[in-house]
């Protein structure tokens, strides 16, 4: 097999530096894009559907969601970026055969990939953070604290997203991941409701998930409380990370240096 | 000293072997061409030689660096032309150039400082600013021949660098291709193009089923394996007359497609007798010296390859 050593390298700056500048192009949209996608869920969710709602642990529904959509707005980005962007560039572009015909390894293009799609999404979450503090959502300044765990939660849902790249033979296939892994983290994670609303079982399936210990800092951060077991939920955030990254890499390896 | 040296290559997938023992040596300033059907092995081997895959057994040796172990420091030597284009869609041609250049760890002044030389090369200086969609089939190759010398390799590696391309466009990258020999470049190429071959490498191997079978000059393995002369026939009574008189008249015939190459080291009686014919529609013939093709067709023989 090819050698797993000198898997790390600052090389990979050159594979996320080639995706930053293919983003300069676009910049102006994506940032609209960013901005404006948490302000519809604030607006129409937040203060359409929060009206009818009573305070939720303490806060209005509108403070309560602005913690929640922090994530999986991050989720969202770093997803469809290790996947259908990456997918490009390594199976239509062929732009990774470019790149190791070059002195870089795949190594370098996987950890430029994972880094650079956890960048696009901390940006995502970002502007979610900065929306929720112009309307007024922010409790304090512990919600800066959000902005570490926007990371984690990229580099999560980066590594998750690799692997889906590592074993899709089309574009087609990264649907099964949204119906089967995206949509219900996004609907059973903590973002819209807490948590404890669920039935037993699924408050239980919900806490294996990545999305609820995301959304279990954020949410009391944003609110300027400061998050029960927290270093549980990094804990949990790290590993997820590490272990999806290794297996993305060992799959990709596999797939492109056979 | 060699620029590269192959011994005794094998990888195998899914138990058919590939490469199955190929050696092989490039000397510094040499066209090496590596020739063969489709699924001879020619693109694993270059794999194999820029460490992008690993051998099942075997040395190889790239400008003083064992690969795979140090295949990415020697790729700071190399360019590589693969198969199939892969330029940067999402970039302007110079772009192309700039980004590819920083892979290599050049600084940014150094690769501008390179850029409008690479833009002459390919004739593309006056679409700098274009987008990749944009260029013609031709440009795109001509593009990624200049990309591959923007670190100024001392060798370079071409995956069948006309395939796909027009006679005009074929002719611009082969007169390019023998600028950089004429600046002392060593470049391995891989074709099913016998003229390709027979134009710009002073050296070729002939690849099949993994291994390589003959190995020489073009002029060389033309005159040791094949006769020098050939006449070509074909028409619907072409094999008929073949197997009654050509066979007699010639060293040997062989059928590919439907057309009857006889070969002979004096076709002389060859032809008189089919001058006989020249009032018949059914036979028509071609009597030409041999060349490259007929020694390709002798070694790899006729079973249509996918």
């Amino acid at each position: 097999m090819p050698s797993y050593k000198h898997g790390f390298s600052l090389r990979f700056i050159h594979v996320w530096r080639r995706n930053l500048l293919v983003w300069r192009k676009l910049a102006i949209p994506s940032v609209l894009g960013n901005l404006a996608d948490p302000l519809l869920y604030m607006v129409g969710l937040g203060y359409g559907l929060g009206s009818m709602l009573p305070q939720m642990q303490g806060v209005s529904y509108v403070a309560f969601l602005a913690g929640g959509v922090v994530c999986s707005s991050t989720m969202n980005t770093a997803t469809f970026e290790a996947m259908y962007s990456a997918f490009s560039r390594m199976h239509v572009q062929r732009t990774w055969d470019a790149i190791i015909n070059a002195p870089l390894t795949l190594d370098d293009v996987v950890l430029g990939e994972l880094v650079w799609a956890a960048s696009k999404s901390l940006l995502s979450g970002c502007a979610v953070l900065l929306v929720a503090a112009a309307l007024g959502l922010v409790g304090s300044m512990m919600a800066l604290l959000i902005i570490p765990v926007i990371l984690l939660t990229g580099l999560v849902f980066a590594g998750l997203g690799l692997i889906m790249t590592a074993i899709s033979p089309s574009y087609d296939f990264f649907m099964y991941y949204f119906t089967l892994a995206v949509t219900p983290m996004m609907l059973l994670c903590g973002v819209f409701f807490p948590l404890e609303q669920l039935p037993g079982v699924a408050q239980a399936a919900a806490q294996v998930l990545p999305l609820s210990h995301a959304v279990a800092l954020s949410r009391p951060l944003m609110n300027g409380v400061a998050p029960d077991h927290a270093w549980l939920h990094v804990l949990v955030l790290a590993l997820y990370a590490g272990v999806s990254y290794g297996i993305a890499r060992r799959l990709l390896k596999k797939r492109i240096l056979k | 000293m060699t620029h590269l040296s192959i011994k005794q290559l094998r990888k195998s997938y899914d138990g058919r072997e590939v490469v199955a023992g190929v050696d092989f040596e490039l000397v510094p300033g040499e066209c090496f061409g590596l020739l063969g059907p489709n699924g001879a092995g020619k693109t694993t081997t270059l794999r194999l030689v820029l460490g992008l895959t690993q051998p099942d057994s075997g040395s190889i040796t790239l400008l003083d660096y064992g690969v795979p172990a140090q295949a990415r420091e020697a790729r700071t030597r190399v360019g590589v032309v693969p198969q199939l284009d892969n330029l940067d869609p999402d970039f302007t041609v110079r772009e192309n150039l700039l980004v590819y250049g920083r892979y290599f760890g050049m600084k940014r002044l150094d690769v501008e400082q390179r850029i409008p030389e690479l833009l002459e090369y390919a004739g593309l200086t006056a679409r700098a600013d274009t987008r990749i969609q944009t260029l013609s089939g031709g440009m795109k190759r001509r593009l990624t021949l200049a990309r591959a010398l923007i670190n100024d390799p001392d060798l370079l590696f071409l995956d069948e660098p006309t395939t796909g391309l027009d006679p005009q466009a074929r002719h611009l990258i082969w007169e390019r291709l023998r600028q950089l020999m004429l600046r002392g470049k060593t470049l391995l190429l891989t074709t099913h193009f016998m003229e390709e071959a027979e134009r710009l490498c002073h050296r070729l191997a002939i690849m099949d089923h993994g291994r390589i079978i003959a190995i020489g000059t073009p002029r060389d393995l033309i005159t040791r394996h094949i006769e020098p002369e050939v006449v070509e026939v074909y028409g619907d009574g072409a094999e008929y007359w073949a197997a009654t008189t050509g066979s007699k008249l010639a060293q040997r015939c062989e059928k590919h497609g439907e057309t009857m190459f006889c070969y002979a080291s004096d076709a002389h009686a060859l032809v008189a007798d089919l001058a006989n014919h020249d009032a018949r529609t059914d036979i028509r013939y071609l009597h030409r010296r041999a060349n490259l093709e007929d020694v390709f067709l002798k070694f790899t023989g006729r079973e249509l390859r996918d």
